[in-house]
């Protein structure tokens, strides 16, 4: 009698629709789509297709090693240089002269608008390297001219000149020795793009194209971006290192972690980045896979030489001991890092292992500060960075456990942050106590963390944050950048960590591990030391189901 | 008819002029200039402003290295699609839970369904998204997570309207892509619609008890005329009339949901762009975002408005 029964049938009808839709069996194309089909859950949008106009991790993820390739990678694990598109290289007695010899036979994608003709040749890499460097490059200018990587590295002061020697040689001249030369050719800015291209291109009075719809060697090739949605590639079967097992690779752009989270728990992705501590939790509870491997970064409480009671040892070294990091580790980052020694990381080749971690001792950190003549105690300032980073998760949080560890010791903390521009500017003036912050290192050579952190040069202006120039530090540094013996350098560099560990210029927190989920039927995945995905040796394992490859 | 429209093209006049004027001043705020001016004076800048958003050229993005209404244009279809399912959701079953608890006045039902309402209402999206999220993607299995359509279907940008889209590509994949599309579609716009919903089932239960009460209904009751015609063909229509014009106020609604909504079921929206410009400060396409949206709310009342007058006599000429 009344409009119950519609409506009855009405949400019956929804409801029962709903069942249906969702039980309906999939087509034969899309089961066997499945089977060859990976998909990435990624944590943002790219800002372009091509790496050198870019500085974000999420942006290199889905460029350097899906579309590119570099002239020297990463040996798989370590920070060792190997060759990749340089099949090998010489370098001249002083450093100066670093001469590339390419690989035979490796193909460049194709598009609908460029069939290419030849393959990598020396006028590639030039012109890679100079549309970065010479603004009077045709494409200098083209999608905005702006190179981050290239002009915040200096590489347009220490890269003179850049020769054709052969068809298959290329030789780059530099203005000084400089050997974390061959880490920095393996970042992702330095990828390879195509010269012929850019002349079709320039043909075609397309020149943008370049870097929104990208040619390159890598393992796949570009098909289609949709803005904050997905990005899809196929897989390159011409690719020089073998075509990849998968066919089809989509980045699907899902920003939030919880709903990342439940996209790959429902199965609707492959693989997860970035997962939260509580995920990995989770995971671990479950039995999930975690690939994970410790980060290449650092996160630490540097102290304001400048800045009285700091400019003391005995208060720093007093200060560091007062903090309990292992609390820190356990509440701060659930565990998902290591205690860091030394601002490099012990992945490194030139990491000291023979410097010893500072000991939590509140008894002998009261006993250093009375000797340093302040036995009741000072008042500083702890500024906490206002943004979440993989290797400070919760910096605030943090603030408020080493407030409560000074206060045994008379130390009273103020906590202070800022919005984040306001944050780094302020600090960079000096105007801190003392600060926590971190870096996320850009390439695998260990002066990617000493030369921007703590020389003299950038606690003038740069992001040495303690403001701690000691010229012994600073030379030691300096003869490790320009020496080109390997051996050599590294007992430059074990010199240089123990003297930071006595004049304790930062107490170093922790290095976050960087860590991904994956479905138990994907196999072959590899992060690269410094964080970035490579998908080119994935497969899905249909049998059973691979060993954990949790690394911790 | 001519009056009406006048005095609603006043209105809106006043509307668009107080509104270009806001962001025009936001945008001498930014970091960048984001136009080149010619005047050197306040209000010539301004005009100059309105020639530039007339010509289409609403800045240049840094970030993107695109113009922003380039960027506007391809979002604004999934946000559309998304937009429309959810308000037709909000009306479909807001007008059903308001008629059926007017029905029952003062019963069991009429108490449940307004607790409910009251309980949607007050719903905060963010989390009430995540709960259907849990309950129908993670436990029941019936519905995707987030996105707009499953992977494996290769469907190629056309309109930018998924449903439209995956139909054009029915030679690969028949209606599969289609109904993968739309069921993709159901969380976000059950989300969105919750609280319009709320606010219209309440609006009608009281609108149409309201008109209940009049001469002509105890008239018709008393010709005989059953409870469903009374209600369904009588009261329905004038009761009508005022939840057309709450309807436009929902429209705004909507829209600042949508921009949760879309950050939850990671939906390649107005919104998602709008918050990514945000935590990037990328203030050209945050001016664009917010003058578009804007734009549409305005017309949309517009539309609603014009819709009401014509469907009240005494809208139509105020004494």
């Amino acid at each position: 009698m009344s409009s119950q029964p519609l409506t009855r049938t009405l949400l019956t009808a929804l409801l029962s629709g709903l069942a249906c839709w969702s039980c309906q069996p999939q087509g034969d194309i899309a089961s066997n789509q499945r089977d060859s089909l990976l998909v990435y859950c990624s944590e943002g949008s790219p800002d372009a297709f091509n790496p050198q106009l870019v500085s974000s991790g999420t942006s290199y993820d889905a460029t350097a090693h899906t579309i590119y390739n570099q002239l020297v990678t990463y040996n798989s694990g370590t920070t060792d240089i190997a060759p990749a598109l340089a099949e090998s290289w010489k370098i001249s007695d002083d450093g100066t002269r670093y001469r590339f010899k390419l690989k035979e036979g490796v193909n460049f994608h194709g598009n609908q608008d460029f069939t290419p003709t030849r393959t990598l040749n020396a006028d590639d890499v030039i012109f890679s390297f100079n549309r970065q460097r010479l603004s009077s490059h045709p494409f200098h200018e083209v999608s905005g001219g702006r190179y981050p990587y290239f002009y915040s590295q200096g590489l347009d002061q220490l890269i003179l000149d850049i020769n054709k020697v052969s068809d298959k040689e290329v030789e780059f001249v530099l203005s000084r020795p400089e050997s974390p030369f061959l880490a920095i050719l393996a970042t992702p800015f330095a990828s390879i793009l195509s010269a012929e291209y850019a002349e079709v291109l320039q043909g075609l009075d397309r020149l943008e194209w370049i870097d929104s719809k990208p040619i390159g060697t890598g393992p796949f090739r570009f098909k289609r971006y949709e803005p904050d949605s997905y990005i899809r590639y196929e897989a390159f079967e011409d690719y020089f290192g073998g075509a990849p097992k998968i066919k089809d690779l989509v980045y699907s752009i899902t920003p939030d972690a919880a709903m990342r989270f439940a996209r790959f728990s429902a199965g609707e992705c492959d693989i997860m980045s970035n997962p939260l501590p509580v995920h990995l939790r989770i995971a671990r509870q479950n039995k999930l896979n975690i690939l994970e491997i410790p980060g290449f970064n650092v996160a630490y409480w540097a102290f304001n030489v400048e800045k009285p009671p700091f400019h003391d040892v005995k208060v720093r070294q007093a200060l560091s001991m007062a903090i309990n990091r292992e609390a820190i580790l356990k509440a701060v980052y659930d565990r998902q890092a290591q205690i860091a020694t030394s601002p490099i990381p012990p992945s490194s080749w030139a990491y000291n292992k023979q410097v010893s971690r500072v000991r939590y001792n509140t008894q002998q950190a009261k006993q250093l500060l009375a000797e340093a003549g302040y036995e009741n105690g000072f008042t500083i300032d702890i500024w906490a960075m206002p943004i979440q980073r993989t290797y400070n998760p919760n910096a605030r949080k943090m603030a408020e456990m080493m407030q409560q560890d000074l206060e045994k010791i008379g130390v009273k903390a103020r906590i202070i942050s800022y919005e984040w521009g306001t944050f780094l500017a302020r600090v960079a003036q000096g105007l801190h106590h003392s600060v926590l912050l971190g870096w996320n290192a850009d390439n695998g050579d260990p002066s990617n963390f000493l030369n921007p952190l703590l020389s003299c040069a950038s606690a003038r202006s740069g992001n040495n944050y303690a403001k701690w120039c000691h010229p012994t530090f600073d030379q030691l540094i300096l003869n490790a950048s320009q020496s080109s013996d390997i051996e050599k350098r590294k007992q430059y560099y074990l010199q240089a960590q123990a003297l930071f560990k006595e004049e304790a210029p930062w107490l170093t927190i922790a290095h976050a591990n960087k860590s991904l989920l994956t479905q138990p039927d994907v196999t072959g995945l590899v992060i690269s030391p410094v964080g970035n995905v490579e998908f080119d040796k994935v497969s899905f394992n249909k049998g059973e189901t691979p060993p954990d490859e949790d690394t911790n | 008819m001519f009056k009406l429209l006048i005095r609603h093209g006043t209105t809106l006049l006043i509307s668009l002029f107080g509104l270009t004027l806001l962001t025009f001043v936001l945008s001498q705020r930014g970091d960048s200039a984001l136009h080149i001016y010619q005047s050197q004076h306040f209000m010539g800048q301004y005009l100059e402003y309105l020639q530039y958003l007339l010509a289409g050229d609403w800045g240049y993005s840094s970030i993107h290295n695109r113009p922003v209404l380039y960027d506007f244009l391809q979002h604004f279809p999934a946000t559309i699609e998304l937009v429309m399912l959810a308000l037709l959701f909000a009306i479909i079953f807001g007008l059903t839970l308001g008629i059926m608890a007017a029905n029952r006045r003062g019963k069991w039902l009429d108490n449940t369904l307004m607790g409910v309402t009251l309980a949607g209402y007050s719903m905060p999206i963010y989390w009430w998204g995540m709960l259907l999220v849990l309950l129908f993607s993670l436990t029941l299995g019936w519905t995707p997570v987030a996105g707009r359509i499953d992977y494996i279907y290769d469907v190629p940008p056309v309109t930018r309207f998924m449903l439209i889209d995956s139909l054009l590509s029915q030679d690969q994949y028949g209606f599969d892509a289609f109904f993968n599309a739309l069921l993709h579609l159901i969380l976000p716009a059950i989300t969105l619609s919750t609280i319009p919903m709320a606010i219209i089932a309440r609006m009608t239960r009281s609108s149409l008890l309201g008109v209940l009460k009049a001469e002509y209904i105890r008239t018709a009751r008393s010709k005989g005329l059953s409870q469903q015609r009374i209600i369904w063909v009588h009261a329905l229509r004038n009761a009508l009339i005022p939840i057309l014009t709450i309807s436009g106020v929902q429209v705004s609604i909507i829209m600042s949901g949508v921009i949760i909504t879309e950050y939850i079921f990671a939906w390649p929206g107005v919104g998602k762009w709008l918050l990514e410009a945000v935590s990037r400060r990328d203030f050209a396409s945050i001016q664009a975002g917010i003058l578009a949206l804007s734009l549409l709310v305005i017309a949309f009342n517009l539309a609603l408005d014009l819709l009401a007058s014509y469907m009240n006599p005494r809208l139509r000429r105020p004494s």
